[in-house]
């Protein structure tokens, strides 16, 4: 709630995420200019990359406000769990991109003239999926890289390479969708568990990363 | 347990800190400290800047770790595992500016679960602030962030207060309620240990004084009539290096 409520009078996470990924939108579709079926196996990968683009900008300030000030070292200061720390972090940054998403979708649809081929009720639960596996790593990575002077650049060092088996999900699984030329199934399956595998090594992990001088 | 100065009963230890030494890289900030700190007394650490004042802090806040040496916090191996006991207010405030007072406190008594804490209105009336103020804290005077970041570890009614600074940028004033404040917590047997550099603010409710000068402890003297054993469980004049 604590995020949420900030975010909602600052709007600073908000406002980057939404003119990167708009930006990333934009840019592909003048480069490419995507028409029918070529739109359809390019949107996947091009959401994707918004997406990428969208949660970097929002996680590399997920932190920002529990360092300033030292709020950090008030909370590391308390008895509550870490985990519950970092779940709710992930949560409210979750929330983030999923409204980023959503606001973006029309403007994408529009822009690269897409039809559906597949079910598109599925993109409710590939996009969802894979904006955790983005999230929930991220937020773990961001707390990994904060003591660190280039955190920023840290962060996507760390988060891209793990990310990669999701990314590549997402991609597939988004693509089987729009052109209903494949089964996205199989990579639904996939990127279900690696949220379950990092998700569980993430709060597993996250107080010795959170108490770490 | 340790044996106080008059060898006469057993002292009760609030927090001990054995030997205990911290090094960041090669330089040392701490030398081999020996403190033994005993509820309802509030200890004042004096020294320049860089003597190892808030790292004393911060490694009887459980937020580092010894080096060297050994601490104890309620009988607890590692402070960490005695966290909601222990209250611990930086000079920097240690809230969320986009938040009110309020919002801030709500939020930091949510991280306190089991413990009996305060209300938000509570905690700030306690420390002289209106609980109705609906402004954001950033835009709080310094005097005002400072209270309202000692209502946030007042809060969670800690038996172990340690406060880096408490009286800096605040008026002479304000500053004097807060050692009301700090009186009345002492005096329910809570401990509180706090450095600064306005000796003479701390006076009326210090019990022991300890200088720090280049991570040593340099000397320590009684600060009040209250005084009882030294804090190192030895006859004062003969502190540990």
């Amino acid at each position: 709630m604590k995020d949420l409520r900030i975010e909602w009078r600052t709007l600073d996470a908000m406002i980057s995420m939404l003119f990167f990924s708009g930006l990333v939108v934009v840019l592909f579709s003048i480069a490419f200019d995507p028409q029918g079926q070529f739109a359809q196996q390019i949107a996947g990968g091009v959401l994707c990359v918004a997406t990428m683009f969208a949660s970097v900008s929002a996680l590399n300030q997920a932190w920002s406000r529990e360092i300033r000030h030292q709020v950090m070292d008030a909370q590391r200061t308390a008895p509550s769990p870490g985990a519950e720390l970092y779940l709710a972090k992930a949560i409210a940054n979750f929330l983030f991109v999923t409204i980023v998403q959503v606001i973006l979708a029309p403007f994408f649809f529009i822009f690269y003239n897409l039809h559906v081929a597949g079910n598109a009720w599925l993109l409710a639960l590939v996009l969802p999926l894979g904006t955790w596996a983005l999230v929930g790593n991220g937020v773990f990575f961001a707390a990994l890289a904060m003591s660190s002077r280039n955190r920023e650049l840290l962060l996507s060092l760390i988060l891209f390479p793990i990310f990669i088996p999701a990314l590549l999900a997402m991609v597939q699984a988004t693509t089987g969708i729009f052109t209903g030329e494949s089964d996205p199934t199989l990579w639904i399956k996939m990127l279900f568990g690696y949220d379950i595998i990092f998700t569980t090594a993430s709060l597993l992990l996250f107080d010795v990363v959170f108490h770490a001088e | 347990m340790t044996v106080n100065a008059s060898g006469a009963e057993p002292a009760r230890h609030c927090a001990q800190l054995l030997q205990v030494s911290k090094l960041f890289g090669s330089f040392a900030a701490l030398r081999q400290v020996t403190v033994d700190l005993e509820p309802g007394r509030c200890y004042v650490l004096l020294g320049e800047n860089g003597a190892g004042k808030s790292t004393l802090l911060r490694i009887l806040a459980g937020l580092l770790r010894p080096t060297y040496g050994k601490v104890r916090v309620f009988g607890a191996a590692e402070p960490h595992q005695e966290r909601a006991r222990i209250g611990y207010m930086s000079h920097a405030p240690m809230l969320y500016d986009e938040l009110t007072a309020q919002e801030n406190l709500r939020y930091f008594a949510s991280l306190y679960p089991g413990r009996n804490c305060l209300t938000p209105a509570d905690a700030l009336r306690q420390v002289g602030l209106d609980p109705n103020l609906n402004r954001p804290f950033g835009h709080y005077s310094q005097g005002m962030r400072q209270r309202t970041s000692l209502a946030r570890v007042l809060i969670a009614s800690p038996d172990l207060l340690l406060l880096d600074e408490p009286f800096s940028n605040m008026d002479v004033e304000s500053a004097r309620q807060m050692v009301d404040l700090l009186a009345r917590f002492r005096q329910s047997d809570r401990t509180i240990v706090l450095t600064t550099h306005q000796r003479e603010l701390a006076a009326p409710i210090a019990d022991w004084v300890l200088t720090l000068h280049a991570g040593r402890v340099a000397s320590f003297e009684p600060g009040s009539p209250r005084t009882g054993p030294g804090p190192w469980g030895t006859e004062p004049g003969s502190p540990t290096r």
